[in-house]
């Protein structure tokens, strides 16, 4: 059977899936947080954990159709916030080679190497890709953004480490380990 | 869930146009409302967009909930560019024609409030193309919609496995929060801080696995229908396109050449009449 690598009828279910809890996530649940009147967004941490569990091309495509969704029941599409999502999910999924979820690895490297690449990934997408984008498609006033994009940057990166981690800490104790099983004596 | 906008069935040509056409329309539309920065331009697109609206049939109880949340938001982000560089127009227009000094650094200054109102504008001329897209477009016709405009029609699926499953994740949603409830699990404000994110874990874990544990379910039985086996597939819902679809296309690439010209002939995104 011929087949791409990256488009098995998995990725294309799971982007699906994914998108759908991202968007009940970002739409419908609104975790407390220490501010009052303001909520987190718990998405991001769902999103990544789809990226380490299926990979990159999963991410970017759950990110983008889950944020544009989320958007479109808003009344209108926010493209520089959705690109941003959608390469979010995509730089975290490219550390899915070094995290061995499926087997059920996850330990305190793999809780670093992940914490380390999403604060990195959410650095990139709200610092630098969604205020360039806002200058460019907006013209939005610099010092606007430099506020704007470093409360998203702290704000998410917050929340994906706490229910990322915890997540996917859930997620790889329901698999089996490689080699657990042992003979009896 | 009245705050969510889906589609409404309704008797009218927008209605009836196919949902490519209106994607399509919608795309460029908002495309061409996202390179310029020209008020004629937005204002007249804006206007379009109202009078495509009269002709859907949908009333304003439809949206007002939307509109106003969208009105909301711009207002917030108004005030903050406001608040953060009351001099933002006097930049891009390069003229400073002060009206009255208010405090501090922030006076009311006409190049500011016309950029402020361009910033607005640009919004406003895509919300009446999203929303008909959002509300006439029956939502089984997305995936074929995407696969005509050239997507691969396994990424159009994905669109469909989404929108098809948004409901049942609620309903998972509800039932988890619901069955937690009933265990004594507080999620109301009468709850400390740390408690009721500790409780917030115990809907959310569930719902993430048994999602998790879906997509297995569903990939194996796409699997067992041969999903996937052909480069192309057909659509059930796919209508050809008529004489409106053609006019309605028309309609949006005219708005793209109109938005470009401009450009052209201000030599920049922005119209300046203070020059």
């Amino acid at each position: 059977m011929e087949k791409k690598s990256n488009i098995t009828i998995k990725s294309i279910v799971a982007i699906g899936i994914g998108a759908a809890l991202f968007f009940v996530a970002g739409r419908f649940i609104a975790l407390p947080s220490p501010v009052p009147n303001t909520t987190m967004n718990i998405q991001y941490g769902i999103l990544s954990v789809f990226s380490i569990i299926f990979g990159p091309f999963v991410g970017v495509l759950a990110g983008f159709i889950g944020h544009t969704l989320i958007d479109l029941t808003w009344g209108s599409p926010w493209w520089s916030w959705i690109i941003a999502s959608a390469v979010f999910g995509l730089i975290v999924g490219l550390v899915k080679k070094k995290i061995d979820i499926e087997n059920g690895v996850f330990g305190k490297k793999e809780i670093i190497l992940f914490n380390v690449t999403q604060v990195i990934a959410h650095a990139i997408c709200w610092i630098v890709i969604a205020s360039v984008l806002d200058v460019v498609i907006y013209q939005e006033a610099f010092s606007k953004l430099v506020m704007q994009s470093l409360t998203a940057w702290a704000l998410n990166s917050v929340t994906t480490g706490v229910v990322g981690t915890a997540l996917l800490f859930a997620y790889a104790k329901t698999r089996t380990k490689a080699g657990s099983l042992q003979k009896e004596d | 869930m009245s705050a969510t906008l889906s589609y409404i069935k309704k008797n009218s040509p927008i209605h009836k146009l196919t949902g490519s056409t209106k994607f399509i329309f919608f795309l460029v539309w908002s495309l061409a409302a996202m390179i310029t920065y020209d008020t004629r331009v937005l204002v007249g697109m804006f206007l379009l967009g109202v009078v495509f609206f009269r002709m859907s049939k949908l009333t304003w109880k439809d949206i007002r909930f939307a509109v106003l949340f969208m009105v909301w938001l711009i207002a917030l982000n108004l005030i903050a560019l406001f608040l953060f560089s009351p001099e933002q127009g006097v930049g891009i227009y390069g003229t400073r024609t002060e009206i009255v000094h208010l405090f501090w650094r922030y006076s009311i200054i006409a190049e500011e409030m016309f950029y402020l109102f361009n910033f607005m504008m640009k919004y406003l001329a895509v919300i009446p193309a999203a929303l008909l897209f959002i509300l006439t477009t029956d939502p089984s016709e997305f995936a074929a919609s995407l696969n005509k405009i050239g997507v691969s029609y396994k990424v159009g699926y994905s669109v469909a496995i989404a929108l098809r499953y948004i409901p049942d994740i609620q309903r998972d949603f509800r039932e988890i929060s619901q069955a937690q409830q009933a265990r004594g699990i507080d999620l109301s404000k009468k709850d400390k801080m740390v408690d009721r994110l500790k409780n917030s874990a115990a809907i959310l874990f569930p719902l993430v696995l048994s999602s998790l544990d879906r997509i297995e379910v569903i990939s194996n039985a796409m699997e067992l229908r041969g999903f996937g086996k052909n480069k192309k597939r057909t659509w059930i819902v796919e209508r050809p396109f008529k004489k409106a679809d053609y006019v309605a296309i028309g309609i949006a690439v005219c708005a793209m050449v109109i938005s470009m010209l401009f450009i052209f002939l201000n030599g920049g995104r922005f119209y300046n009449p203070f020059v």
